[in-house]
């Protein structure tokens, strides 16, 4: 019994860590179709941003959940405005750009913080089921991704902003000609993925610290997450999260942990390959 | 003025010869040039950079005191960034190009199998100055670190004596990570006790949920983590998070020569056990200057020492001194120096090298941390290399080259 519920909690935590790392990517690419292969680096500015914070004597929470995705939300205005803008439509361009972009963020941190592992010990503690012993913020991830996927979905549903980005999305031409500047709604897209992707490296720091070419650690499953999930931002991201990190998290399990990362890998290209618009564009329809 | 071409010739010839070999026999005269490779960044240099601090210090000081057989050394630095590609392409520019008398290069054991081959061919006297898997059999390298047999062998019974009979192992997945996981499962088995696993991760495995749970479900008497890298120090994070601290707990091969007990929280490594060639905290007269020049030297950037960087230290005064002796930088001058009961008082006490194998015969010693610091709980002197010993022979059997992965029967 108590292994059952731990064992079902480290899948929830497993299923919550991909969607956090890939929440701001399902945004950006799954929805606006801008690859950005800086992704893994914006989540490390985020790491980079709460830790900075916290140092600096500001609170935690308030580093986490504050300063990194109002610095990485502000770096990826920036980001937009300087360097996506001008590539808009040039898929292979932009793939060069934005990889460019990823080392140059990766050899800046270095500069100014040293390529050394950083971090902060995660808050609040443990809890024990039976002779288990679960960290509290497990939880807290879980929470999170449940709060940020909440939330991105109902400001995609409900808020004008909302309705815009989705037209934009699907129909970028039939969009500008009923009044919405595309150009707005894709910086705007692209600043708050970056702000959630902040968000999504802050939380994920105390778990797992940060250095500088951690970047390259996600960036890989963000995009295998986001590609299997399909063109919608929400249910894609949340059912490929939970088919692939359930598979990832069960196999390590079972087996061993380089198994586990196969497991996610394979379940990933099986996707693709029977559903190649994604699991979303498969089960749920159109991108919502 | 007329000159014929003969004449033209012949000049020319004459100068070139003279600015040629008057060019060479001035370098020759002047500095001896000893190469260091190593990663001063990318992901390893949280081992590279203190071993390059502690290797510039070693030949300044040789400097100081007169230089190697009244001729100054130049040390020629190559920062291999962490990639394997680097170290061949530098090893055999150190060798070529600057003619090093010898090359102190190399921190995984992938980087050290890169240039190995190269250095011997080139017929260049190289020096690894890391702890490692042990087995490397090569007349041409001198390994400095601390193998399994001196230091896992030490570790294992004094955390079985302390915590109980089972553990549970958790590796790096490449060579030093998997031998070594081994050796702790060979030692526990000795002692009547029992590996009831082993878990292996890529180097940027950040994610240690699974095994924690795993580990909790397993219930061992103690973990041993043989973990290696900046990404693998989640581990300990996510350990201490789970609340296991208190309940399980941990030995290492590896904790701390990555300084890992600074960047963590005091809680976060709190009671760890480790068994090391050398501590920082080591409370001897020798280290306390030791550590003392470093700081003059270095001053608020004095990096953070281990047994890594105090062999990189160790490892260039070993070869000065043998060349001394030898009374030339010439390879096989030094080598047979070397081989020749070559001993030494350093930072971490007496080392000598062993003739047979080209290990270091070595004093270990067992820290346990309280408070961001090792405390040194026990020393044991004169440790043979005995796992390459049993392998390895180069005084019967000089031209053997191989790296042996020594066959544990179990």
């Amino acid at each position: 019994m108590d292994v059952a519920a731990v064992a079902a909690l480290q899948l929830l935590a497993g299923v919550a860590v991909l969607a956090l790392i890939g929440v701001g990517l399902a945004i950006v690419f799954g929805m606006m179709r801008v690859i950005n292969l800086a992704h893994g680096e914006f989540l490390m500015l985020g790491g980079y941003a709460a830790i900075g914070g916290h140092a600096l004597g500001l609170n935690l929470w308030v580093s986490m959940l504050a300063v990194a995705p109002l610095t990485v939300g502000a770096a990826g205005w920036l980001v937009e405005r300087l360097l996506i803008r001008r590539l808009y439509g040039r898929m292979t361009d932009t793939l060069l750009a934005t990889w460019g972009l990823g080392l140059l963020m990766a050899g800046g941190v270095s500069m100014a913080f040293g390529n050394t592992v950083r971090g902060v010990s995660a808050p609040l503690g443990s809890f024990a089921i039976g002779d288990f012993g679960v960290a509290v913020y497990d939880l807290v991830l879980i929470g999170a991704a449940a709060v940020v996927l909440l939330g991105v979905h109902g400001a995609l549903r409900w808020t004008a902003a909302g309705l815009r980005a989705r037209a934009a999305a699907q129909n970028p031409d039939m969009a500008a000609a009923l009044g919405v500047d595309p150009a707005r709604v894709h910086a705007g897209a692209f600043t708050a993925g970056a702000a959630l992707t902040g968000l999504a490296g802050a939380l994920l720091a105390p778990m797992t610290g940060v250095v500088p070419t951690i970047g390259v650690a996600y960036v890989a499953k963000a995009f295998v997450t986001v590609i299997a999930g399909g063109a919608s931002a929400v249910a894609g991201l949340l059912s490929s999260s939970a088919l692939l990190g359930g598979i990832g998290a069960a196999v390590s399990y079972v087996a061993t942990p380089v198994l586990g990362e196969v497991a996610l890998l394979a379940a990933a290209l099986v996707v693709v390959r029977l559903w190649p618009r994604g699991i979303a564009g498969r089960f749920f329809g159109a991108p919502s | 003025m007329t000159m014929d071409r003969r004449a033209f010739l012949a000049g020319a010839g004459a100068a070139a010869a003279a600015s040629g070999f008057g060019g060479r026999g001035a370098a020759a005269q002047d500095a001896i040039v000893v190469a260091g490779i190593l990663d001063g960044s990318g992901g390893l240099d949280i081992y590279g950079r203190p071993m390059i601090d502690c290797m510039r210090l070693a030949v300044d000081e040789t400097n100081a005191a007169g230089g190697l057989l009244g001729r100054p050394v130049e040390l020629r630095l190559y920062d291999a960034q962490s990639e394997l590609r680097l170290y061949r392409q530098y090893a055999v520019q150190a060798a070529v190009r600057d003619g090093a008398a010898v090359v102190h290069a190399g921190i995984t054991s992938a980087s050290r199998e890169a240039i190995r081959p190269l250095l011997r061919q080139y017929r260049t006297l190289y020096f690894y100055n890391t702890q490692y898997e042990g087995g490397v059999c090569d007349r041409n390298a001198f390994c400095t670190g601390s193998t399994p047999a001196q230091t896992v062998a030490r570790l294992v019974p004094e955390i079985m004596r302390r915590w109980g009979k089972r553990l549970y192992v958790l590796a790096a997945d490449y060579n030093y990570g998997q031998i070594t996981a081994r050796w702790v499962a060979k030692f526990a088995r000795e002692g009547g006790g029992e590996a009831v696993a082993a878990d292996f991760f890529p180097l940027d495995a950040t994610d240690f949920g699974p095994t924690i749970r795993k580990i909790q479900a397993a219930a061992p008497d103690m973990v041993v983590s043989v973990l290696v890298g900046g990404a693998h120090m989640s581990f300990y994070r996510q350990w201490a998070a789970a609340g296991m601290k208190p309940r399980i707990p941990l030995a290492s091969t590896t904790f701390g020569v990555g300084n890992e007990h600074h960047v963590l929280s005091p809680e976060e490594s709190e009671g760890i056990v480790a068994c090391y060639g050398y501590f920082a905290e080591l409370d001897t007269a020798a280290n306390r200057a030791f550590r003392d020049r470093l700081a003059a030297a270095y001053g608020a950037r004095a990096p953070a020492v281990n047994e890594l960087a105090v062999r990189s230290y160790e490892g260039f005064l070993l070869w000065a001194e043998a060349a001394r002796r030898a009374g030339s930088v010439e390879r096989m001058a030094v080598i047979e120096a070397l081989e020749g009961g070559l001993a030494m008082d350093g930072p971490s006490g007496r080392i000598a090298i062993d003739p047979a194998t080209h290990h270091i015969v070595q004093p270990v010693y067992l820290g346990e941390v309280a408070d961001g610091a090792f405390e040194v709980f026990e020393s044991h002197p004169a440790q043979p290399p005995a796992d390459t010993a049993a392998v390895c022979d180069l005084r019967r059997n000089p031209d053997d080259t191989t790296m042996y992965e020594i066959d544990l029967d179990i």
